[in-house]
């Protein structure tokens, strides 16, 4: 189970905003779209915390953070990185959807042979036409097996979902936030 | 004379003789978390989710006869711990991808995940690889997400008449099998229509054609959750669980 972490609210750290971040690695961005579903309520989070690192700010490297919430399984080389470097900035990681709790998803390959995969995907399938796999060094490698990141990094939360709801992850957040252990009941606490 | 009762959590519960934990706690509408116990069946006590203090001694309450003055711990903390433990065990060691699964919503190992608050399987995925069986026209079964409860086993040998479904092997390596030579469903005399179709908790034993008829989000335990289901739970019979399916 996630380790008990709070993190301060804004009037005991003197009124300071808190930052946060997001980042999805092997995942679809359905908890991305899903956390723009709090709609209005951005402008109440905007209130309480700056972005750092998004998709929302295009921001490509994270400064050191509060809060980070990541979405997707770890599935090449590229993603261990940033979930690395995503962890040693955000003082609070939270792992957000099915994909970043047990793999989800993309781990459904994991019982294939993944060079076979590369070949059916790439070579044999019936619409293929001189096809080839993919080899650019700029590439990241795809890894053997999808991994939830809790087997890479220590993880402080999770919020499951296939994705959370909007309101889930504003429940989650607002928790956090005023310094209560968050919590999700029935109906928010779904893994579909 | 007085009618005899256990303290369950507290509070006094009636029974009649050769009654269980589970059946006291059941008729007076109390919910003890379960996945192997079903009321139409003779108890099996596998899946340990039932787990009580009594009298100081960890017991299955499906199997332990409750006695006059009996005093059992159920809805604690540590006790829930203890049975969200075996819960994430039992999510990693099979294939557990609710968004994939058509009983998801309907599915009692996902309901006490919820009941039980486990956000997360915490342990390493195991990834089983186990071919499903598409051959029978009307089911398909899929053992990635086999919890060993032997319900399928025990109505197909018990009410049906027919064993179709035993496990076989020892320890991590125990698996469901259908009986045909092939190993087969198709090979069987098996139907939809029998009780073994009817009682998987899991989704193991899939009608085939009446995927997602009921939408993610409208199902029996999306709409209320497992543990305010008790009464229902146990009137639970063979016409009442087609309703999982369909």
């Amino acid at each position: 189970m996630a380790t008990e972490m709070r993190v301060e609210s804004a009037a005991v750290a003197g009124n300071r905003k808190l930052r946060l971040a997001t980042a999805s690695l092997a995942g679809c961005f359905g908890c991305h779209m899903s956390f723009l579903d709090i709609d209005e309520r951005l402008f109440a989070l905007v209130e309480r915390v700056d972005f750092d690192r998004s998709p929302l700010t295009d921001i490509k490297h994270c400064g050191p953070c509060d809060i980070g919430l990541i979405e997707g399984g770890i599935c090449n080389a590229e993603n261990v990185h940033v979930l690395r470097e995503f962890r040693s900035h955000c003082k609070v990681l939270i792992a957000i959807g099915a994909c970043a709790i047990n793999g989800g998803l993309p781990a459904q390959r994991n019982h294939l042979d993944l060079g076979q995969c590369l070949q059916e995907v790439y070579l044999t399938a019936p619409d293929v036409v001189s096809g080839q796999i993919p080899n650019d060094p700029e590439l990241p490698l795809p890894l053997d097996k999808v991994h939830p990141i809790h087997e890479i990094v220590r993880v402080d939360y999770v919020i499951p979902g296939c994705p959370p709801s909007g309101d889930a992850i504003w429940k989650f957040l607002t928790d956090l936030l005023d310094g209560r252990t968050p919590r999700l009941g029935h109906p928010m606490l779904h893994f579909d | 004379m007085t009618q005899a009762s256990i303290l369950l959590d507290g509070l006094p519960i009636p029974f009649v003789a050769g009654q269980t934990i589970m059946d006291a706690a059941t008729a007076a509408g109390i919910f003890i978390p379960h996945l192997c116990h079903h009321p139409d069946f003779k108890p099996q006590g596998s899946c340990k989710l039932c787990t009580v203090k009594a009298n100081g001694r960890h017991v299955s309450a499906c199997f332990t006869p409750a006695r006059d003055g009996m005093e059992v711990e159920n809805n604690t903390p540590d006790l829930n711990d203890k049975r969200r433990t075996l819960l994430q065990m039992l999510f990693v060691e099979g294939n557990h991808f609710c968004p994939s699964c058509e009983k998801s919503g309907n599915c009692m190992l996902q309901a006490l995940a919820y009941e039980l608050e486990m956000l997360s399987p915490h342990f390493d995925q195991f990834y089983p690889d186990r071919p499903v069986d598409a051959s029978h026209p009307e089911v398909l079964l899929d053992f990635n997400r086999c919890i060993l409860c032997e319900l399928c086993v025990r109505a197909s040998r018990d009410v049906d008449g027919k064993s179709v479904f035993a496990l076989s092997g020892r320890g991590i390596g125990k698996h469901l099998i259908v009986n045909a030579e092939s190993g087969r469903l198709a090979d069987t005399n098996f139907s939809w229509a029998d009780k073994a179709a009817q009682v998987c908790p899991v989704g193991v034993i899939l009608r085939k054609r009446v995927g997602f008829a009921v939408p993610i989000g409208k199902r029996r335990y999306d709409v209320e959750p497992i543990g305010m289901q008790v009464e229902r739970m146990a009137a639970r019979s063979a016409g009442e669980e087609g309703m999982d399916g369909d």
